[in-house]
């Protein structure tokens, strides 16, 4: 276990390097630069201060080795946009992030699971057809029309607010007020999140539970006189649950991919909102700061997987050295 | 449920390809009046016997974007009414579908060539080369696809022509799609490479490339065919998503995304839903993808972006 935490981490410093370092020089070749924000009657003087205040008066490589070396020491640099450093920029937004993908998934499990338990438990029965047949319908929404779709339906009926992470003013109202706040503002963005992954691991569920009822040890359960509640949930659940918590781990780059666009539609002020202004403005360090951000949710995203696959199937812990 | 899967699929691509034959209306017309008019019905008794026909609206409040039938004159057909510059949806969306869709099929095409290359060298060379192509495509695929897309996209020029665009998004898809592939082909090449016909073919002294394309290819070409099907509607979804937010295509040009931004107006979007239309076609690509992809027997992908 030891070796296989201690390879996982050098896996995630290296795509943290690789990812920031390949941000920074990519935006830094980019033709244009932040200057370009200051607009058409900046001074020649202030554009230069500007250009020697980000380092893109030296040459990419120069600006790059002095960005790592400040970076070691935990200073990512200064946003342009923002003018303000990129830590606490690039950490709030994460923290959104986090919070919609989190409250994405919780849903989606409890959602998918429930779900193909019951549609797998009860296969050829007219509630799993109808089950199915709407996850095969929301399997095929992506991210990008479920969120359009909720924010027509919000738009429309007022039920929810359209966009946004919180009200204007909320803020002034008190922690209790705003919290009571947001959480009116997040189930729009994280059902349109949630929607197809639910659907993908309600398949799966259905597909794997199926599977399982046939097994020869629950055919043997049958015999004994288990109640079919225990049979189903005891016996054959713990059983079927593996192909799923494989899918756990590569779960993490659908919701990573579905919530950048989801936050761009419903204007949540998370790390993609923050990653797509960083780009178009140009601003070097804060798409670094970005991309190393995105970086470490992929990181604890695949080793949480991986921890879950092991939790539930024996013979990964068993065969450490794979 | 396949077949109802490819006849969807068929009659897609049938349809984006008479486009400009079926379209009622040029996709770049602006009917001045009728900004956000929409969709309208089709007479075909109104007693006169003047067979089917299309009344014109007429505009009675422009801020309240308010529509009167106009019985005496007759109007453009608007089947899916109109967008913000009063431009016919049907017409565009139908248009829009040729660019979205050949973009789409020439990304996967290019992506499955240059995955199964490289998955057949990986898996025939082997050693240190397979390794490196290997962790290679393992660290492209660890990355969110839509991300990569969004950064090598963003450091362009962020205003280009459209071919231009369409070169650059087939390119950056390719450079996307090629492990997806790559994998899987190196994985049936390793295997392959033992059997007897293969062993034969080089005891005959046949090049390493030939063995390669001629006889260890074909094994892999089932497998090429179910990735390709699921590359398509992830590279259909990749360009509505990169159009919508405005890195894809510019916004004179019609595509599904580019048309997609018409909904981005919150305000607007609750009264008029036909905005939504590109939405619904997208949709109906990947369900019959889905529906084609059930039909073989294995779960359905959540695909992304």
């Amino acid at each position: 276990m030891g070796a296989f935490l201690l390879r996982r981490f050098v896996f995630a410093v290296v795509l943290l390097v690789c990812t920031s370092s390949t941000a920074l020089l990519l935006t830094r070749l980019a033709p244009g630069d932040l200057t370009s924000q200051l607009g058409p009657i900046a001074s020649r003087s202030e554009i230069e201060t500007t250009r020697a205040r980000f380092d893109l008066d030296r040459s990419p490589l120069t600006q790059w080795a002095l960005w790592a070396t400040r970076a070691i020491r935990l200073d990512f640099g200064d946003s342009f946009l923002f003018n303000r450093p990129v830590g606490p920029l690039v950490v709030r937004a994460a923290g959104n992030t986090a919070a919609l993908a989190v409250v994405a998934l919780a849903i989606a499990t409890l959602l998918g699971i429930s779900l193909g338990i019951l549609t797998g438990s009860r296969q050829g029965s007219r509630l799993a057809a109808f089950v199915g047949m709407v996850s095969m319908v929301c399997v095929s929404l992506p991210p990008l029309l479920t969120s359009l779709v909720f924010v027509f339906i919000a738009a429309r009926t007022g039920w929810l607010p359209a966009g946004g992470m919180s009200s204007a003013g909320a803020s002034d109202m008190g922690w209790v007020a705003w919290i009571a706040d947001v959480a009116w503002h997040l189930p729009l963005p994280a059902l349109a999140l949630a929607v197809p992954i639910a659907a993908v691991f309600e398949r799966l569920q259905s597909q794997s539970m199926a599977d399982a009822v046939r097994q020869p040890f629950v055919i043997a359960a049958v015999a004994r006189g288990v109640p079919s509640r225990d049979l189903i949930l005891r016996h054959a659940w713990p059983a079927s649950v593996r192909p799923l918590c494989a899918v756990y781990g590569l779960v993490i780059g659908a919701l990573l991919s579905g919530s950048f666009i989801v936050e761009y539609v419903t204007s949540w002020p998370g790390l993609g909102q923050l990653m797509y202004q960083a780009l178009r403005g140009r601003d070097v360090y804060l798409v670094a700061a970005c991309a190393a951000m995105g970086a470490v949710f992929l990181a604890v995203g695949t080793l949480a997987g991986d921890l879950l696959l092991a939790a539930a199937d024996p013979r990964v812990r068993e065969g450490d050295g794979a | 449920m396949r077949r109802a899967g490819v006849i969807m699929l068929a009659l897609i691509a049938l349809v984006a390809t008479l486009a400009p034959w079926l379209a009622p209306n040029p996709p770049d017309h602006r009917f001045g009046d009728l900004l956000y008019a929409p969709p309208t019905p089709v007479h075909i008794f109104d007693g006169d016997g003047a067979g089917p026909h299309v009344h014109a609206w007429r505009l009675v409040s422009r801020i309240e974007r308010r529509f009167e039938d106009d019985p005496s004159s007759r109007g453009p057909l608007l089947v899916l009414g109109a967008d913000a510059y009063g431009r016919d949806i049907f017409s565009r969306l139908l248009n829009g579908g040729r660019v979205t869709l050949a973009l789409a099929v020439c990304a996967t095409l290019a992506a499955t060539l240059l995955g199964a290359l490289i998955g057949g060298i990986a898996g025939y060379a082997g050693g240190s080369l397979d390794a490196m192509l290997s962790r290679l495509s393992e660290f492209v695929l660890v990355l969110p696809a839509i991300y990569v897309a969004l950064a090598l996209r963003a450091v362009m020029p962020l205003v280009l022509p459209a071919s231009t665009v369409f070169v650059l998004l087939l390119v950056i898809f390719a450079l996307l799609g090629w492990p997806m592939v790559a994998r899987g082909v190196r994985a049936i090449v390793v295997s392959e490479r033992e059997r007897e016909y293969a062993i034969a073919a080089r005891a005959a002294g046949a090049s390493a490339a030939r063995i390669l394309v001629r006889h260890l290819l074909p094994a892999a070409g089932g497998y090429l065919r179910t990735q390709a099907t699921l590359l398509l509607p992830a590279f259909i979804l990749a360009e509505a998503t990169l159009s919508y937010i405005g890195l894809g295509f510019p916004d004179t040009t019609p595509t599904w995304g580019t048309m997609l931004q018409e909904a981005s107006n919150v305000a607007l979007l609750g009264d008029a839903p036909w905005t939504l239309a590109p939405a619904a076609a997208i949709f109906a690509v990947v369900l019959g993808v889905n529906l084609v992809v059930q039909g073989t027997g294995r779960a359905p992908v959540q695909l992304e972006p």
